[in-house]
């Protein structure tokens, strides 16, 4: 026997951890995502009951898909439905029996064919997070839509449509073919990417991370990691995920206010998460042509080195940010690169590098332009226009300790 | 396998501008196409210019004399093709001559015959 608290905490622990793998297992016997997950979650739901009396088994993850798969194959054969008459979702040969285990080499293939399913190309962005989340997180449609700040029917039509699209348009549920890996490994790692911004700071509401994102996106990057271990992209892009997720406990203070990278106490940040950044940074810059996440970890790795704020190489910074701009000249790049250079040649020079993309359209009514406008202002003693700025980036912000802290440097602001 | 029909969206002022040269390229670009990929195709045509389309409301009021939308690519033609995924209708997609434009790919309705 075990206690219930027990079995919640193993059934928990096998959600995260092994719902990726039961669902990828489940959909290579009924070939259908939406019969896939409903015979998942009987299995999670089987697992509550039968643990609690029959004891939790060595291997969770083993049990589940034995269980959800037998339960798709009875699904299958009391409909007596043609094979043919269900979505075909993958090729004919390759089918194994129902008792294939996780440590089943070409199983381990299935989560990768479920990722690129999701993140297939003709699915639009936004469809293949919200896959993703779903599917190989296991997240519920009322959480995603909370993590993507969108009512649950929203969310809802959304996996909706993109399933729709998966079935009618037969988009293959396979590995793509080597010379689309790398087109397509661009996209994961984009969605990957966009989950763990979304977590590190939350586009809206009171708390600043929300780790459940930010622990799917890492999970989904180490998993993606040991599949393809050559590529530069996901070496780049997991180690740039380290580095930054490092920092977490610190971002914050007690009380919840936001602490910029000046004021964090470093010794509280996670050593072996940068030891493991530093080693992969290293791999991923060899590689050719030069990703633009490890570009982004190279950056990340340069503030996670450096013993104290004031010994900051700015210096490399500018240089790292200069590259990173010729290989994804986004505006967003060109922002940050300003203040940089804020920091390495001064203000002035921060300043005359932000003002030179006043007329960038991606940038109108992104707040985190004039927080840095804002605080250029401020180290200069343009106390009028500092204020301006501050409000403004105020009106752009939905986050509350985003808020808090704005309101609290407005307030310093001398003559305040 | 399932069919897809690939239409080709051109913009047609490309090819008013391109004179008898673009043209001759054009069905050469469409000759080699065809023969790339015999195997896959099902049925295709190019059509006359947007110029010479009816349009029929839903109202069944109004008959005009032009597309539906005003859109800078129109239209221009289409092939029907077999593919066992959207990938390897993508794959052959591809290949379809567009110069002027781009190509969309949908996959055909099936009834259910029973």
């Amino acid at each position: 026997m075990n206690d219930s608290a027990a079995v919640a905490t193993a059934l928990a622990d096998a959600h995260r951890r092994e719902w990726a793998f039961v669902l990828a297992a489940t959909v290579r016997v009924t070939r259908d995502l939406d019969l896939a997950e409903e015979c998942v979650q009987d299995a999670y739901a089987k697992a509550l009951t039968v643990w609690a009396t029959g004891g939790i088994p060595d291997r969770p993850g083993a049990w589940l898909t034995t269980t959800a798969r037998r339960r798709g194959l009875d699904l299958l054969r009391r409909a007596g439905t043609a094979r043919r008459a269900l979505p075909l979702l993958l090729d004919d040969d390759t089918e194994p029996g129902p008792d294939a285990t996780p440590d089943a080499g070409p199983v381990v293939d299935d989560r990768l064919r479920l990722i690129f399913t999701c993140c297939h190309p003709a699915l639009n962005p936004e469809a293949q997070v919200a896959l993703t989340l779903r599917l190989l997180c296991g997240l519920s449609t009322a959480d995603t839509a909370r993590a993507f700040l969108i009512s649950e029917p929203t969310m809802a039509a959304r996996i909706t449509r993109a399933k729709k699209k998966i079935t009618g348009a037969r988009i293959p549920y396979r590995v793509p073919l080597a010379a689309d890996i790398p087109e397509r490994v661009a996209g994961v790692c984009e969605v990957l990417h966009l989950l763990f911004t979304t977590g590190h700071t939350a586009p809206d509401g009171e708390a600043l991370v929300r780790r459940e994102l930010t622990e799917r996106a890492l999970d989904l990057a180490r998993l993606l990691r040991g599949l393809l271990p050559e590529d530069p992209d996901v070496a780049g892009l997991l180690a740039l995920l380290l580095l930054t997720d490092a920092r977490r406990a610190t971002r914050t203070d007690a009380e919840g206010r936001l602490l910029l990278l000046a004021d964090q106490d470093r010794t509280a940040w996670d050593r072996s998460a940068i030891d493991e950044g530093l080693a992969l940074v290293r791999l991923a810059l060899a590689g050719r042509p030069t990703s633009r996440y490890a570009l982004m970890a190279a950056i990340a790795a340069v503030h996670d080195a450096a013993p104290e704020w004031a010994v900051t190489d700015w210096a490399a910074i500018v240089r790292l940010y200069d590259t990173l701009h010729t290989v994804w000249p986004s505006p967003v790049v060109a922002l940050n690169r300003a203040v940089a250079i804020g920091f390495a040649d001064g203000a002035a020079a921060g300043l005359d590098a932000l003002d030179a993309l006043a007329d960038e359209p991606q940038l109108a009514g992104y707040g985190y332009r004039a927080a840095a406008r804002a605080d250029l202002l401020r180290r200069l003693e343009r106390t009028v226009e500092a204020r301006l700025a501050y409000e403004e980036a105020l009106a752009l912000t939905s986050n509350l300790t985003e808020r808090q802290f704005l309101e609290e440097r407005l307030a310093g602001l001398p003559g305040a | 396998m399932a069919e897809y029909l690939v239409l080709i969206y051109e913009d047609e002022t490309g090819w008013e501008a391109g004179g008898a040269e673009a043209w001759a390229q054009g069905m050469k670009d469409h000759m080699e196409f065809g023969q790339n990929n015999g195997a896959a195709i099902r049925g295709g045509n190019a059509l006359q210019p947007t110029g010479t389309a009816t349009s029929i409301r839903a109202n069944g009021t109004a008959v005009t004399d032009g597309p539906f939308a005003e859109t800078k690519e129109a239209l221009g033609g289409y092939y029907l093709i077999e593919a066992p995924d959207l990938d390897a209708a993508i794959a052959i997609a591809k290949q379809v001559p567009h110069r002027f434009g781009g190509v969309e790919v949908r996959p055909v309705m099936v009834f259910d015959q029973s």
